[in-house]
């Protein structure tokens, strides 16, 4: 499951932060994305604000959480799972 | 040699309407931000500053009245409202006569007239005076200038490059006299826009403080006269303009080098033209935007250039950040603390937050000031600092 | 009496000179009045993709930029391409003085749109960072490590008089050794850019197999924007 989230991330990734000639293929789930890896910027961290919020209705502040959650797809990918299964093991309860 | 003097000025933001109308306001620690419920600028509550409204109309409408105009309100932008009451109360208060051939309108605005992107904003005004150019060209029709207004957009230097630009072009003999005239209008356009930077902070902002978290933005016009003759200026004190650079970072489009190397080349360039060196500033007006960045790269450019020591301010923290105003509200409140010696607290600070030591001011104080130092940054990384002295 | 100072006229060996000067418009690069390449008809956006690639730029952040940015650094990387502009200015000593007509206008209509609908409220920070005319020269200022003056104007036209008349003035009082000035506008289906570097006729020696340099005078800056011969 982790999998196809991570290939969707990365498909997302490449849409919104505009990365020409980059295929997920090329994409390492595990590899940082900011500073080596990717070499993303603080503009780019704040896109991904913007991706987990509209694709996923998570919303989260970009200079206390950000260095943690968007360390590396992978991570994203996590978060993701983790806040999903928090919101559906709320749902249950209040069933 | 051409000496180039600074006269009367106008005001306008959350806290009044005239120079000194702000002066008293703030003397009397008057913060004019406050949480905007949320509504039309933006869905939910943020600190704003804003021009009261209803205030607005009525001074405008007055002033049509009084101009005896055929014109209706309708047929003027809210931006423009500020801009024509913001120079005519200049022209009121100066000798400058603005369809003298000799005098320059030089515009700054980061966005102008942005909100007649919003459906149905203005039904009765075309919808081209979006372009800067054209809201130039509207003020000084209205104002029967003569010459081609300038208009710069530059983010938030803007207004200084106003200031800066008509200070060169007066001594270069090009003009005799400048309106120098800066303005930017609330909207949900800028709100969100800055919202999506995660830059606003969640309460009054608080410059170069410790526990500082963002900026708060203003919406607010300012005005002030240059000119090559001092009695036509509108004020009894001689301040010049004495000095003034503009560099760029070329570091990254949205965010301050981290050493302060771009603004501290701008004040030292600004101190080489006027022939003085660090010792010689009684004050320094700063940018003091109180996001995380920018206050930590203006403190450290401050202390590079040797002016640790000379007592500073923000006044955002009184009315916010006013954008492509911001440059000439400040300096026009800057001037008049020279005028006056004295020195107000910089509104929101009270534990420094800055890597680097600055001065910063944490009362008001009698204070002879002879020669002040201003500074902005802005998005794109660019920097200005000009010196104002007086003789 | 007069007592204006004639800004006019300059000493001889500060005579101010256009050394080199590109053009992108109608789906043509054209550098010092010579067309060096032609694309396929299309959009704005079309047309600065295939010039990135034709002049194998390598620059990942283009693909950021919104159109007015990319029309201003292709412009100025192609003009500064095989000039030793770069290692002759320290970054302090060259400016950027830019005009254009729309400001950003096109990244405002795409900023706006993002906030139209509230059920969908998704404001993008590359979006609205380029809501802002000045970033055009950032781009180009950041690429090349130019830190010196840096200025865009807002005319309805590109106005050559007031380009020649404040550059000059920036060199007499030894603001700038080296300025990259022109029009750059962008906005829909029309994109205009007239870029050109003017430095002072000490400090340049003449490149092998380019026109001759040309004075910096309103006249000669507007024959140059039209396509007229000098």
């Amino acid at each position: 499951m982790i999998e196809d989230l991570i290939l969707k991330l990365k498909k997302e990734i490449i849409n919104e932060l505009n990365l020409e000639n980059i295929t997920p293929e090329d994409m390492d789930a595990e590899a940082p994305l900011f500073r080596k890896g990717l070499g993303l910027d603080s503009i780019d961290a704040l896109e991904l604000v913007v991706l987990l919020e509209e694709n996923y209705g998570i919303k989260i502040n970009a200079s206390k959480e950000g260095p943690k959650i968007f360390y590396s797809i992978k991570t994203i990918a996590e978060y993701i799972l983790n806040h999903q299964k928090k919101i559906n093991q709320c749902s249950e309860r209040s069933s | 040699m051409v000496d180039v003097f600074v006269g009367a000025s106008n005001t306008i933001t959350s806290i009044g309407f005239s120079t000194a109308g702000h002066v008293k306001q703030i003397k009397a620690n008057k913060i004019g931000i406050s949480i905007y419920p949320g509504g039309n600028l933006y869905p939910t509550p943020v600190p704003l500053s804003l021009v009261d409204h209803r205030q607005l109309l009525d001074l405008f409408q007055k002033y049509l009245c009084k101009t005896k105009t055929d014109l209706q309100l309708g047929l003027f932008t809210r931006l423009e409202m500020l801009h024509i009451l913001s120079i005519s109360d200049v022209l009121k208060s100066s000798g400058i006569n603005i369809k003298d051939p000799r005098t320059l309108i030089i515009l700054s605005t980061t966005k102008g007239n942005i909100d007649l992107l919003e459906k149905d904003s203005y039904p009765a005004i075309e919808p081209d005076r979006i372009y800067l150019w054209k809201l130039g060209e509207f003020l000084k029709s209205f104002f029967n200038n003569s010459n081609k207004p300038l208009v710069v957009s530059n983010a938030c230097i803007s207004g200084m490059l106003a200031i800066l630009i008509g200070f060169r072009l007066i001594k270069a003999g090009m003009y005799d006299h400048v309106i120098a005239t800066g303005g930017d209008i609330m909207t949900e356009f800028v709100v969100s826009g800055f919202q999506s930077f995660q830059s606003l902070s969640p309460k009054p902002c608080k410059p170069f403080d410790a526990a500082r978290d963002g900026l708060s933005l203003g919406e607010g016009c300012g005005t002030i006269v240059l000119s090559r003759n001092h009695s036509l200026c509108g004020i009894p004190e001689k301040i010049i303009v004495v000095g003034g650079s503009c560099t760029n970072d070329a570091h990254h489009i949205s965010g301050p080098s981290r050493t302060g190397e771009g603004l501290y080349v701008a004040i030292r360039g600004a101190l080489k033209e006027a022939s003085l060196d660090p010792l010689d500033i009684d004050y320094i007006s700063a940018h003091g935007t109180a996001t995380d960045y920018n206050d930590e790269m203006e403190a450290k450019a401050l202390s590079w250039a040797g002016l640790e020591r000379v007592p500073a301010n923000s006044f955002k923290g009184y009315f916010g950040h006013t954008l492509g105003a911001a440059g000439i509200i400040e300096s026009a409140l800057a001037i008049d603390s020279m005028k006056n010696n004295e020195l107000f607290r910089s509104a929101g600070f009270e534990n420094p937050g800055i890597s680097k030591h600055i001065n910063i001011l944490t009362d008001h104080i009698a204070k002879e000031v002879n020669r002040c130092l201003k500074t902005a940054s802005g998005f794109g990384g660019c920097n200005a600092a000009i010196v104002f002295k007086k003789i | 009496m007069e007592i204006y100072e004639n800004f006019n006229i300059l000493p001889s060996r500060m005579e101010l000179l256009i050394t080199r000067y590109i053009q992108l418009q109608d789906h043509r690069v054209l550098l010092n009045g010579i067309v060096e390449y032609v694309s396929e008809v299309g959009s704005v956006g079309k047309f600065n993709r295939s010039v990135y690639r034709h002049y194998n730029i390598d620059y990942p952040k283009f693909f950021k930029m919104d159109n007015l940015s990319k029309l201003g650094f292709l412009s100025a990387e192609i003009l500064l391409q095989g000039t030793d502009i770069l290692k002759k200015y320290l970054g302090e000593e060259i400016a950027i003085i830019l005009e254009n007509a729309s400001s950003s206008l096109e990244s405002d209509e795409k900023h706006q749109e993002s906030i139209r609908d509230r059920n969908k409220y998704f404001p993008s920070p590359s979006v609205f960072v380029y809501t802002l005319p000045n970033i055009m020269a950032s781009e180009i200022a950041i690429r090349h490590k130019v830190k010196g003056e840096n200025t865009v104007f807002i005319f309805e036209q590109f106005e050559p008089e007031f380009i020649d008349h404040y550059v000059s003035d920036l060199f007499r009082n030894q603001r700038v050794n080296c300025c990259l000035s022109g029009w750059i506008e962008c906005y829909g289906d029309h994109y205009q850019s007239f870029l050109f570097i003017i430095e002072q006729e000490d400090k340049i020696k003449r490149f092998k197999g380019l026109q001759e340099c040309v004075i910096l005078n309103t006249l000669n800056v507007e024959k140059l924007f039209k396509g007229k011969s000098i």
